[in-house]
């Protein structure tokens, strides 16, 4: 099957069992010392991603958040800490492309009750770490993140680590998937309605 | 001394006399106090969440021997376990000695339990099996006092386990009633009738338990608190029939229909609405991560019989209802946990099918579509429905407005149909099963049920 035929934004063709399969594998065993990039420099232009990103987000810029993806890409909120398999399991979020552009969509449409008033934020980013991997145009990274969230009626916090897969494409680093690890992903939460 | 404390509780407990439960429960409308009152939360923790048959977990959770999941009936703590010869059982989370929480994990397997405090040692049956240094103490420990208390009823109707501290209760089967039918069909429409849980979407909202149950049969509310939902999903549609657009136009006059079947328990059938064909169901399903591959790749494999198999990865249109805390809705079971007079958990489990031949060994394909179609409406549905409840929850802070309306299809002609065994049946917007529901709670309330633990393993 010819996946770059097919829109990602209008069908699903590229999430498939091997696509799973060689995602959980690279999200196992990733964060090891011998794969870290210790290059300042490099090091940097990934951190400067993170925190656009985060900017972007709380900016609610979602066009402009969604162009720091690759096209065929995943937004993945486990359930499990650790990841899990999402091939056999629910998880908080397992969005394709089309399914990012679905949430935006709805939080556009102005009848998302959930995020009406919508949520101010705040995103810290830190504790960036970056991985090399077999491939040299794909690279890993871990960051911590703290969402301060105000809604009427106070100031939450949401707190975990993410880890992202960039790939080079084209002389620029973009995100082909952003796991999000809340640190009480196994817990009931209470109007998880932005995006993380 | 059992005889002096029940009395005091009861005290404590008993607000029969405190309100005119006829003045709080109408036929047309409730008090707000149902929702508000503290009082009134306590003594549900044992008139409702304790005198009848309570959801507690599924066996799929317990699979084997000396299989843990931790749980709660009302606030107490629970460990529902199978215990080391496949007996299942319900045991008060709570050393006998001090109080102190025996299990500290939220699932796993375990023979025994030794508590962190003191070391007192119990087996999965609930007895105590040896406590640190006996001589200290002039009792034997042969009384069986001093085993963990355990519920004494506990029953599972083909994998739903249910417990209740009523020594009077009816049988599991009676209480259920009528609404085993819709339990058996939507268990059935899997092979070989049965379903997996496979972790959940967690949820939870500042508001009271029972306006989570108000809306479970709720129809009137789709096209307005789900707008955001029902505009995502067909947004890329070429017919706008995604998801439960049936509830647009004129949602009375189509075949679906809510059937109140007795003891709080009423079920909402929308299954009318689809075609009755192998894919009529993944038809309507709204896109989702892996739908065209899936689709394509079970349809290469299987040609026609595919769409019976991706049916199995759409949402059954139903939502069936077991008072007090538990619904079965798309392939969800969705479980609600009271947490305080204005604070519940709401639990979507995820389910799996099981492959028993009769799939081709496209379970594994099947499934991971079904885990993406059902993290849909907790994600993009259930979200908007909880900021209600919790706007709700805030609004009911006006003291003198004091009603909340149940009305809807009350005496209009024709409308709601009650057959000689008290079953109701309505069209999908009505809120017959409200008002049924909480008739009975009404009753509950103001019962007298005979609660105990059992210490005997």
């Amino acid at each position: 099957m010819n996946t770059t035929a097919h829109d990602p934004s209008l069908t699903s063709y590229y999430v498939t069992d091997a696509f799973y399969r060689e995602l959980v594998e690279s999200f196992t065993d990733w964060q090891r010392d011998d794969l870290a990039i210790e290059d300042v420099a490099e090091r940097d232009r990934c951190r400067l991603l993170l925190e656009r990103e985060a900017r972007l987000l709380d900016q609610l810029a979602f066009d402009q958040w969604l162009n720091l993806y690759a096209p065929e890409c995943v937004h993945w909120v486990p359930t499990t800490p650790g990841g899990g398999d999402p091939r056999r399991e629910v998880v908080i979020a397992f969005d394709d492309r089309r399914r990012m552009e679905d949430r935006i969509f709805r939080l556009r449409t102005g009848y998302a009750w959930s995020q009406a008033p919508k949520s101010r934020t705040v995103r810290m980013i830190s504790n960036v770490e970056l991985f090399s991997t077999a491939r040299k145009a794909v690279r890993m990274t871990r960051s911590n993140f703290l969402i301060s969230e105000f809604r009427p009626d106070g100031v939450r916090f949401l707190s975990g680590w993410c880890g992202h897969r960039l790939i080079e494409q084209n002389g620029r680093w973009l995100i082909q998937v952003r796991q999000v690890n809340l640190i009480d992903c196994d817990q009931n939460l209470r109007n998880p309605s932005i995006i993380l | 001394m059992l005889e002096k404390i029940k009395s005091v509780l009861n005290r404590l407990t008993d607000i029969s006399d405190l309100y005119d439960w006829d003045e709080l429960v109408q036929e047309d409308r409730v008090h707000r106090l149902i929702y508000t009152d503290p009082a009134i939360f306590v003594a549900e923790l044992t008139h409702i969440f304790g005198a009848v048959w309570v959801y507690l977990g599924h066996e799929s959770q317990i699979p084997n021997n000396d299989d843990f999941i931790t749980v709660r009936l009302g606030l107490r703590p629970i460990i529902l376990l199978r215990d080391s010869q496949g007996k299942i059982r319900a045991l008060f989370n709570r050393c006998t000695h001090r109080g102190t929480t025996l299990c500290r994990k939220e699932k796993g397997s375990a023979r025994m339990f030794t508590c962190p405090y003191h070391g007192w040692s119990y087996l999965n049956t609930g007895k105590l099996r040896a406590v640190p240094w006996p001589d200290g103490y002039a009792c034997d420990f042969k009384e069986a006092k001093f085993n963990v208390a355990q519920l004494p009823r506990v029953d599972s109707y083909r994998g739903f386990i249910f417990g209740t501290l009523n020594a009077d209760a009816p049988p599991l089967l009676d209480y259920l009633g009528g609404i085993t039918e819709p339990i058996d069909e939507w268990l059935d429409r899997n092979p070989g009738g049965k379903v997996v849980v496979c972790e959940a979407n967690r949820l939870k909202f500042k508001g009271n338990w029972k306006l989570a149950y108000d809306n479970s049969g709720d129809g009137y509310h789709v096209v307005f608190s789900h707008r955001s939902l029902l505009e995502m999903e067909n947004r890329l549609a070429d017919e706008a029939n995604k998801g439960m657009s049936y509830y647009k136009g004129s949602p009375d006059s189509k075949a679906m229909y809510m059937r109140y079947t007795g003891n709080g328990h009423h079920f909402k059938d929308k299954r009318p609405n689809i075609q009755k064909r192998a894919g009529g169901l993944w038809a309507v399903e709204g896109p989702a991560p892996g739908s065209e591959h899936y689709a394509d790749e079970l349809r290469r494999r299987f040609g026609a019989k595919a769409d019976e198999l991706l049916d199995l990865a759409g949402s059954e249109p139903v939502n069936i209802n077991v008072f007090p805390n538990l619904s079965l809705l798309g392939n969800h079971i969705q479980v609600f946990e009271p947490v305080s007079v204005d604070e519940t958990n709401v639990t979507w489990y995820g389910t799996s099918v099981v492959d028993d031949g009769s799939l081709g060994g496209a379970a594994d394909e099947i499934n991971a579509l079904r885990m993406r179609t059902q993290e849909q409406f907790p994600n993009f549905g259930e979200v908007d429905d909880l900021a209600n409840f919790e706007e709700i929850q805030r609004g009911l802070a006006c003291l003198e407005d004091e009603w909340i309306y149940m009305h809807r299809g009350l005496e209009v002609p024709g409308r709601v149909q009650t057959d000689e065994n008290g079953v109701v049946t309505a069209p999908a917007t009505d809120e017959a099963f409200m008002r049924e529901y909480i008739k009975e709670w009404k009753r509950l309330m103001q019962a007298q049920p005979n609660l105990v633990v059992q210490r005997e393993p």
